[in-house]
């Protein structure tokens, strides 16, 4: 037993202090990115998702720069970016893409010349890594209960808006006529998953972002009929992603190329994408099922078999 | 002029079933249009009022104005009495299109429990009493087989019952119904009207449902408002689907036809185009049907 445990996690994994940060930040941000994530989808809101981590990333860089833990950035940009999405998005449905577009690009701009500005001037080299792909190692311990604070306020406002959320997810018609204010219900669900993205951005990567977001609720919708089933399985897979993720990372200090881990984003993003790949597995058996008997109808018949293999294949 | 109108409707308030709907002079204009123009009608308990009008008639529109999305220019709504409250439970209404995707994770009973209490902040606990209510609304609607199924995947027909079950479970006073007979075929559209007809004798409900055709829903409609031109008539089948009422609302001569105990509305000898040929098209469906 205590063979398979000392072969799982390197020696010094249980006491080292970075782990333990990681392990409850990762935990944490997992779970409140999975749950929002199941909204996220049912919405088909994952290109906003995406919009807001990236936007999320000039305020990072930016933070760098001044000498602020990055978090914050993440935070203030993207719910300032909410803000501005439903001023731009009130009057013109359809110019709602362009003009995201248009921010979202000038976004990143600013975050070309600040992480260039925090490479050069702050001598930040490792930034843009940081930055863009997040190093759970690096949570101090300091920002953990920040973490904990701002994940629990996320869940808070999506567990507070939760059934009205869903009926306007399923149908706004049906919502409006319940009366559901469907636009402050909307951004109220936005500000929550520019919290949940922030915290995602910081910890695995503002580009990866989208991945914890999106990737477990998709698995998890795959594989259970109700709401309530998809919201536990697929924080189960969001957090069996991080903390193996987080395990794989520290035993691959020991892994060539010698005395540098992988990065732990890589891990993690990598497992949710397996898990999703894994979930499909059922329907395919399912979509197999529902033809073979017509082709074994067809062998009987005495029709050539190659048919039914070709079908099979 | 309010004194005499309340009076008729109190005189008649002895012979018919209590009063759930009043619709009172409502227009409605649309980007200057005259969507509806001074439309009243009234809707009774347990009975079953077919809302008729073609394509563009403004049907959805006057259910809009009934749930309170849409404010008319002029006129009034009142529901039971009262005017539109914030929140109204009193009405259930099941809209012409949800489009739900297969993959989403809802089943029907899921959805009927949204039926119940969607509209709450929070999230529900899960209790006996809320899974029975569920339950037993499926079960009014002979929709129990499929509770467990997710709702995307159903057929329309399937689909329409779980929503009636949907809009009943708050147990509403009124029903409000649009189009639940589009892309229906025969055998279910009879059956969902023969169903829609049964839950507004037995829970005493009024049951509006909008249509474009007519005669599916002959054999159940108690009372109908006949849409066209922005107006609107009401009153039983015999008293408005009448020659003379309809070229009225329409604006130019209509013919009424009955034929093999289906009636055909068709455009008067002036204006032949677009309706005969519409009325060519009913008769030979009826044709098909006998
Ligand atoms: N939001 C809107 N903007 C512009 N025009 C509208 C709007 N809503 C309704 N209309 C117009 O009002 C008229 C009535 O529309 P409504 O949807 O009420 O018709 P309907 O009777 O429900 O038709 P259908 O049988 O096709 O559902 C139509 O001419 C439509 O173009
Ligand atoms: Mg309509």
């Amino acid at each position: 037993m205590s063979g398979i445990v000392s072969l799982a996690f390197a020696p010094g994994f249980f006491s080292s202090a970075p782990v333990r940060s990681a392990v409850v930040a990762g935990g944490v941000v997992a779970i409140v990115s999975a749950v929002v994530g199941v909204f996220t989808v049912m919405r088909g809101q994952s290109f906003a998702g995406h919009a807001l981590s990236d936007m999320g990333t000039t305020g990072g860089s930016g933070a760098f720069l001044v000498g602020v833990s990055p978090l914050w950035g993440f935070v203030t940009v993207s719910v300032a970016a909410v803000a501005a999405m439903e001023l731009i998005g009130i009057r013109r449905p359809r110019g709602r893409d362009v003009s995201t577009g248009i921010v979202f690009g000038a976004a990143l701009g600013l975050a070309a010349l600040f992480l260039y500005w925090d490479t050069t001037v702050k001598n930040a080299s490792g930034a843009a890594m940081t930055i863009l792909f997040g190093s759970l190692f690096t949570v101090s311990a300091s920002t953990v209960p920040v973490v904990v604070v701002l994940a629990s306020l996320s869940l808070a406002l999506v567990f507070a808006l939760f059934r009205p959320l869903l009926l306007s997810s399923v149908s706004p018609d049906l919502a409006a006529a319940r009366r559901v204010p469907v636009r402050l219900v909307g951004i109220g669900y936005l500000l929550a998953m520019a919290v949940a993205v922030s915290l995602a951005a910081y910890t695995i990567g503002a580009i990866l972002s989208t991945a914890l977001l999106v990737g477990p609720a998709a698995a998890a919708m795959r594989l259970t009929k109700s709401p309530w089933a998809t919201l536990v399985l697929a924080t189960l897979l969001g957090t069996a992603a991080t903390l193996v993720g987080i395990v794989l990372a520290y035993d691959s200090y020991g892994w060539p190329p010698a005395g540098h881990g992988w990065p732990v984003s890589f891990f993690v993003v990598t497992l949710v994408f397996t898990f999703y790949l894994l979930a499909g597995v059922p329907e395919l058996r399912r979509a197999r099922g529902d033809r073979l008997p017509a082709d074994r109808r067809v062998g009987e018949r005495g029709i050539a078999r190659g048919a039914g293999k070709r079908g099979e294949s | 002029m309010r004194g005499s109108r309340a009076a008729t409707v109190e005189d008649s308030a002895a012979a018919l079933p209590a009063e759930v709907l009043a619709v009172d002079r409502v227009s409605v204009r649309i980007r200057g249009r005259a969507v509806l123009d001074d439309v009243s009608f009234t809707i009774h308990e347990s009975e079953l009022t077919g809302l008729i009008g073609s394509n563009g008639a403004g049907k959805t529109t006057l259910f809009r104005v009934i749930l309170g999305l849409t404010r008319p220019c002029a006129g009034r709504v009142s529901i039971e009495g009262g005017g539109l409250s914030r929140t109204n439970p009193l009405v259930g209404y099941v809209p012409q299109k949800i489009g739900l995707d297969a993959d989403l994770p809802l089943r029907a009973r899921d959805l009927v429990g949204l039926g119940l209490d969607g509209h709450r902040f929070g999230f529900a606990l899960p209790s006996k009493a809320r899974r029975q209510l569920v339950e037993n609304a499926l079960e009014g609607v002979d929709a129990g087989r499929f509770a467990d199924a997710r709702v995307g995947t159903l057929s329309g027909g399937e689909q329409q019952r779980v929503m009636i079950a949907y809009a009943l479970v708050s147990r509403p006073r009124l029903l409000l119904l649009d189009e639940p007979l589009a892309n229906l075929d025969l055998r279910s559209e009879q059956e969902v009207v023969e169903l829609l007809s049964l839950v507004a004798r037995e829970q005493r409900v009024a049951v509006l449902i909008s249509a474009h055709e007519m005669n599916p829903l002959l054999p159940v409609m108690d009372r109908v408002v006949y849409l066209a031109g922005g107006r609107a008539a009401s009153g039983t089948t015999a008293e408005v689907v009448r020659p003379e009422v309809l070229s009225h609302l329409y604006g130019h001569h209509v013919d009424v036809l009955h034929v093999h105990g289906r009636i055909i509305v068709v455009a008067g000898p002036s204006l032949g185009s677009a309706e005969a040929m519409r009325a060519e098209e009913a008769d030979a469906a009826a044709d098909e049907d006998t």
